[in-house]
């Protein structure tokens, strides 16, 4: 499987504060091996989606550290999935996919074979000219992906990215999206609020805590790729679901237990 | 996989329950409806018009039959189809201007919020003050009549677009924003393959309120400036009129702009429709 020990990607003791005095994350260490499937899990508020930012270099960290190591990272090298598929509703699914080289100066003519190869990766070979709202929400997603993929990322990044979708979807673009992910070997961070998809997906879960945003646990999900349907049903996923799931309401319990204090401690 | 719903249009083989029969047949009856319903009306308040003026012997220089109006366009057509060409020119002139105007100022606003607050108060100065106020002002400054008109006109219709296009280039899906940022691309790349395109339906609502302003402009601009010259336009053919008592040629000179505004409005609607229909909410079809 292509996960290795080597760190790709170190965070040192990441803080953000917001200027509305929001302490979003606090003292978030992270380690990302080159190849790994690494879910960032926690309840909403827990500064997920602000790490990921601040990885993809959207967002400046107030402390701390991003290291990446390895080869120098080149601006190809991060691809990002956002919740919402994003895309150009003006412009084909061809060209949305092109938009990434077409920002680098690739032409469209030159773009055609690296086109041609994501869209089939991600089944939409026959859909290059429809425009997004001709499509179904989960090939909108798929479209996303191309986008992402086609500038051969070594790390992708994404934002909740079936969250909006229903389940049959879903779990489909989850089977499709470890598919390319043992095929081309990137490394993976994705956030989400669903126990099962993140079980499903990662070899990794990062088990956030919320106010301040912190890393409260890690879940190592030692089971086998690849996975597929069968998984889904097998004792030793509902086992690891169990697993994890109690160490997310660990941490939702932290964050109450915080709050009370808070609230005591003021009066 | 499956492209989005075809359109529910019933085949006639197809059997369908009695109340989306009815449905069908309203649609139908809606289809017919919206253009029959408005010519009819047009039709019968014509023929109304036309019994007034017969029933109450109305004399011509008051308020002439519908069919003498008719007959002035045909008779006066050469004079009052060169003047309507003058005043095409101003409008067509002057909303050309007002485009290049107001996306070029909108497009400066957006790469500077600075900007837009230092300038935009003007902006909204000359949009508010009537422009029947502003013209003995322009009238002193500017020598040329044409130059005048097309100033006028340009201050009339020139607003709407801005403010649409403003709207428009700061109303783009910040994660698409991001999406660019994190891509390396430069401001130019941003405006140009992003916050353009984006804007488009808000400039074409704009476009479509200042094609119609741009003609009302042109023809105010010319009743203020009240000089009746070689070449004239439509107002000055109605002011010449209104001063001979000549009450059809003030007719047909009055039906030649209400054409030209609707012509006007129903083009920019076509092109409006072209760029939008494929993509956005505003062009849809609605089905159901």
């Amino acid at each position: 499987m292509p996960s290795s020990t080597d760190p790709f990607l170190l965070l040192h003791s990441i803080g953000k504060t917001f200027a509305s005095g929001v302490t979003a994350l606090e003292n978030v260490n992270l380690k990302v091996n080159e190849g790994d499937f690494m879910s960032l899990l926690g309840p909403s508020g827990c500064g997920k989606s602000t790490a990921l930012r601040i990885i993809a270099g959207l967002s400046n960290p107030t402390s701390g550290l991003v290291e990446w190591r390895g080869a120098p990272l080149r601006q190809n090298d991060i691809g990002f999935v956002f919740q919402e598929p994003t895309l150009l509703p003006w412009a084909s699914v061809y060209d949305n996919v092109w938009l990434p080289l077409r920002l680098r100066g690739v032409s469209r003519k030159d773009a055609a074979p690296q086109i041609a190869e994501v869209l089939e990766r991600v089944h939409l070979t026959g859909f290059e000219e429809a425009v997004p709202r001709e499509l179904s929400g989960g090939m909108k997603m798929r479209v996303s992906i191309a986008r992402g993929l086609v500038t051969q990322p070594r790390i992708l990044l994404m934002d909740e990215p079936f969250a909006a979708l229903d389940e049959i979807t879903r779990f489909k673009l989850n089977n499709d999206l470890l598919e390319l992910w043992a095929e081309r070997g990137f490394t993976v961070i994705f956030v989400t609020h669903s126990v099962f998809e993140s079980v499903f997906l990662s070899n990794r879960i990062t088990v956030m805590a919320a106010r301040p945003g912190r890393v409260f646990d890690e879940v190592a999900v030692d089971a086998p790729y690849p996975r597929n349907q069968s998984f889904r049903t097998s004792p030793e996923y509902a086992a690891l679901c169990r697993k994890t799931s109690d160490a997310l309401v660990d941490a939702i319990n932290a964050t109450a237990q915080d709050l009370e204090e808070t609230v005591h401690g003021d009066h | 996989m499956a492209t989005t719903d075809q359109p529910g249009r019933a085949a006639p083989a197809l059997v369908i329950d009695p109340e989306e029969a009815r449905r069908e047949r309203r649609r139908k009856r809606e289809r017919i409806g919206s253009w029959l319903l408005p010519l009819t009306i047009m039709g019968l308040a014509i023929v109304l018009w036309d019994r007034i003026c017969v029933w109450n012997e109305i004399p011509q220089y008051i308020l002439p039959r519908p069919g003498v109006v008719l007959a002035t366009v045909i008779k006066d057509a050469s004079l009052l189809f060169s003047s309507l060409m003058v005043t095409l020119k101003i409008t067509v002139l002057s909303l050309a201007l007002a485009i290049a105007g107001g996306v070029g100022l909108a497009v400066l606003f957006t790469q500077s919020r600075f900007i837009e607050m230092s300038l935009f108060p003007f902006a909204i100065v000359l949009q508010v003050t009537p422009i029947v106020a502003i013209f003995p002002l322009i009238n002193i400054y500017v020598d040329d009549q044409t130059t005048k008109l097309l100033l006028c006109a340009w201050i009339v219709a020139f607003f709407p677009i801005l403010s649409n296009t403003t709207l428009g280039l700061n109303s783009v899906d910040r994660n698409l924003i991001d999406y660019f940022r994190l891509n390396g691309a430069s401001r130019w790349q941003t405006l140009w393959h992003l916050r353009l395109p984006a804007a488009m339906p808000y400039f074409l609502g704009g476009l479509k309120i200042a094609g119609g302003l741009a003609l009302i402009g042109a023809v105010v601009a010319e009743f203020v400036a009240g000089t009746a010259g070689q070449s004239s336009g439509l107002a000055s053919r109605i002011i010449e009129a209104g001063y001979r008592l000549n009450a059809p040629r003030l007719f047909a000179a009055l039906i030649l702009i209400s054409l030209t505004g609707i012509l006007i409005f129903l083009a920019l609607s076509w092109i409006s429709h072209l760029v939008l229909h494929r993509w956005h909410e505003s062009a849809l079809k609605q089905e159901h």
